[in-house]
């Protein structure tokens, strides 16, 4: 059990994390999401005692870190995969960490065979891969077998099959009863991984809820409802239809429409009734990920523009929208067209939908798209 | 808690499983050695034409220890590196967060890596000692005369005294290349080049490779050189104050600043 009470953290004028409270649970993974530079590794690290916290503190099992009697067994954590002097090996690197904590030699063993790098053992870290590098991290932290797990951004670099071991991994610990918290700013990862989330965004704590509650808090449902596109007229008279039954329709770039505010029976009886035919009803849900990212919309810290002439940007201040503000509730027709982050198709990669500038990160502004005009 | 005796252990593992341990410790034993024996060769074959006052304050021990103003360079490398890769790698959160108690941490680093260094110092100054005074032929001295051994063993510690004080430095400031980037000019030209200025060397006697290399004299004043206002031992303690301030000051930093 982690618990955190308060935490704020100031380097000089910049405040990295602020009043921050939460409980990490044992027995979950626990996800720990938020755009870069939101706080997730002062938190960590604060966590972990290698930051003192500018007020507030952070207990593991109802202690400092730095009380914890032989901490190396109690508590794993990957901060940072480089971080290994390159000119060491694997199995050394490890074996010296052991020691500290009194584990015996044939565990380094294990855990590398664990880890999958049993072939490279004696060879320096400093040829090692990213992915290499972060399975070495995992070692690490795996080695004193500790009750509580700190993993900070552990799939970066990995390959799919070492993204889907993390994954299992995770869940396997979480399922021995351990605390297992976990950082990262993909959400779509964190939906295939963890149970419970904690997002924060700017230092500040966005929400602590299960996925479950995140997904239910978050999502947009929605029908998409096509007509033929031989008939144009057809497509009018249900935007209508539908806008009087009070449902709220938006047309999609290629002609489908996009309700939300009916449900689906609803939609093909007013249809039948005026007399539309119907090429398409079918029911969506907002992914995961897009609630995540009009969560954090507004506490993005680096955000591409696509104004290559403006290189400064003027950073929001707070009161602005989006500030540190408590999640919008998604009524999707309401939001408006800046706000509105269209959910792509199903089984398409988010990212692959939104009309982006390649340089743009996955992260920015969504753009309110050209083509999707409201259609009332 | 993590025990002394575990870090210690653990300490020793970093250590020798760097490469950078091997070679510099084995340029500064081979350097100073080396440039030892050179230099007294030279001396002896060039002894009469020093100047006479030089002739009567002959000191053979120091001579054969001349290497160390070159060898003892490789020593600041090796103590910078020990505590220096620490931050440049980003190992110390790892190490940090195994052992939060960072007193525990710190010193037992240093003791491990200052006791390597302690050990092949000496070992550095014996040879030394040995193949300069085979060198010197009729000028040379015995181990057995009066403060020889003294000497000898003094030079031993004197390079493992500029190792830890490395140590503290680079702890103090938290990388490599910066404490190298200090320490190297410092002590291959600053101090020796204000040595040699009057007034300056008021000063630059109590620079610690200044104060500490009186240890490796048995002729008070060798070689006609300025006197001191304090003898080897006291020498010696003013370098010890300029360690045990860096080790400090090393401590401080570690204990105040975020990892």
């Amino acid at each position: 059990m982690i618990e955190a009470v308060g935490l704020t953290k100031r380097y000089g004028a910049k405040t990295a994390v602020y009043n921050l409270s939460f409980q990490v649970r044992p027995g979950v993974v626990t996800g720990f999401l938020g755009p870069n530079g939101s706080g997730k590794s002062t938190t960590m690290r604060m966590i972990l005692g290698l930051d003192r916290p500018t007020s507030g503190h952070v207990t593991i099992g109802g202690h400092p870190f730095r009380q914890l009697p032989n901490a190396p067994r109690q508590v794993g954590a990957l901060l940072d995969a480089k971080a290994v002097h390159g000119g060491r090996s694997a199995r050394s690197h490890l074996l010296s960490l052991a020691q500290l904590a009194g584990i015996p030699a044939q565990r380094v063993d294990e855990v590398l065979g664990v880890v999958g790098l049993q072939d490279v053992a004696k060879r320096r870290s400093k040829g090692f891969s990213l992915g290499m590098g972060q399975r070495l991290g995992i070692a690490a932290a795996l080695l004193g077998d500790p009750q509580v797990l700190l993993f900070d951004e552990p799939v970066n670099g990995l390959d799919p099959e070492g993204i889907l071991w993390v994954r299992n991994l995770m869940k396997k610990l979480a399922s021995e009863g351990r605390t297992v918290f976990v950082s990262s700013h993909l959400m779509s990862e964190m939906a295939l991984t963890a149970e419970h989330l904690i997002v924060i965004g700017r230092g500040q704590l966005l929400a602590d809820m299960s996925v479950t509650d995140f997904i239910s808090a978050n999502s947009a449902d929605f029908a998409r409802v096509r007509t033929p596109q031989t008939e144009p007229a057809q497509r009018e008279k249900l935007t209508t239809t539908l806008t009087e039954a009070g449902g709220q329709v938006l047309s999609e770039p290629d002609g489908a429409l996009r309700v939300t505010g009916l449900p689906l029976p609803r939609i093909s009886d007013l249809a039948h009734d005026a007399g539309v035919r119907l090429w398409e009803l079918s029911p969506h849900q907002a992914s995961l990920e897009e609630a995540y990212m009009r969560m954090t919309q507004g506490a993005v810290d680096y955000r591409s523009t696509d104004d290559r002439l403006a290189h400064l940007q003027a950073p929001l201040q707070p009161g602005q929208p989006g500030y540190g503000m408590p999640p919008q509730q998604p009524t999707a027709p309401e939001v408006s067209q800046q706000g509105w982050y269209a959910p792509p198709p199903p089984g398409q990669n988010p990212y692959a939908g939104a009309p982006q500038a390649p340089a743009q990160s996955p992260y920015a502004t969504p753009q309110p798209s050209d083509t999707t005009k409201d259609a009332r | 808690m993590a025990a002394a005796s575990a870090v210690l252990r653990s300490e020793w593992t970093k250590i020798r499983t760097v490469s950078s341990t091997v070679w510099t410790l084995a340029s500064a034993l081979i350097v100073t050695v080396g440039v030892g024996a050179a230099l007294s060769a030279v001396f002896n074959s060039t002894f009469d034409e020093l100047s006479e006052a030089e002739r009567l304050t002959f000191d053979p021990t120091l001579v054969s220890f001349f290497g160390m103003t070159l060898g003892q360079l490789a020593m600041v490398v090796f103590g910078v590196l020990v505590v220096g890769t620490e931050y440049s790698s980003g190992m110390i959160r790892t190490s940090l967060a195994a052992v939060p108690q960072r007193a525990t941490f710190i010193f037992s680093k240093i003791a491990v890596a200052g006791g390597l260094a302690l050990l092949v110092g000496i070992v550095t100054s014996f040879l030394s000692f040995f193949l300069g005074q085979a060198l010197l032929g009729e000028h040379r001295a015995s181990i057995s005369d009066e403060n020889v051994l003294r000497a000898v063993f003094g030079g031993g510690l004197y390079m493992g005294l500029i190792a830890i004080f490395s140590m503290g430095v680079a702890t103090m400031l938290r990388s490599s290349m910066l404490s190298l980037g200090i320490l190297m000019p410092f002590f291959f030209l600053v101090s020796q080049i204000l040595a040699a200025v009057p007034k300056a060397k008021e000063v630059a006697r109590y620079f610690p490779d200044q104060a500490g290399s009186k240890i490796m004299q048995v002729v008070p004043d060798a070689l006609n050189t300025e006197k001191a206002p304090y003898g080897p031992w006291g020498g010696l303690g003013i370098m010890l104050i300029w360690v045990a301030a860096s080790l400090a000051g090393g401590y401080l930093v570690l204990k105040k600043r975020d990892a």
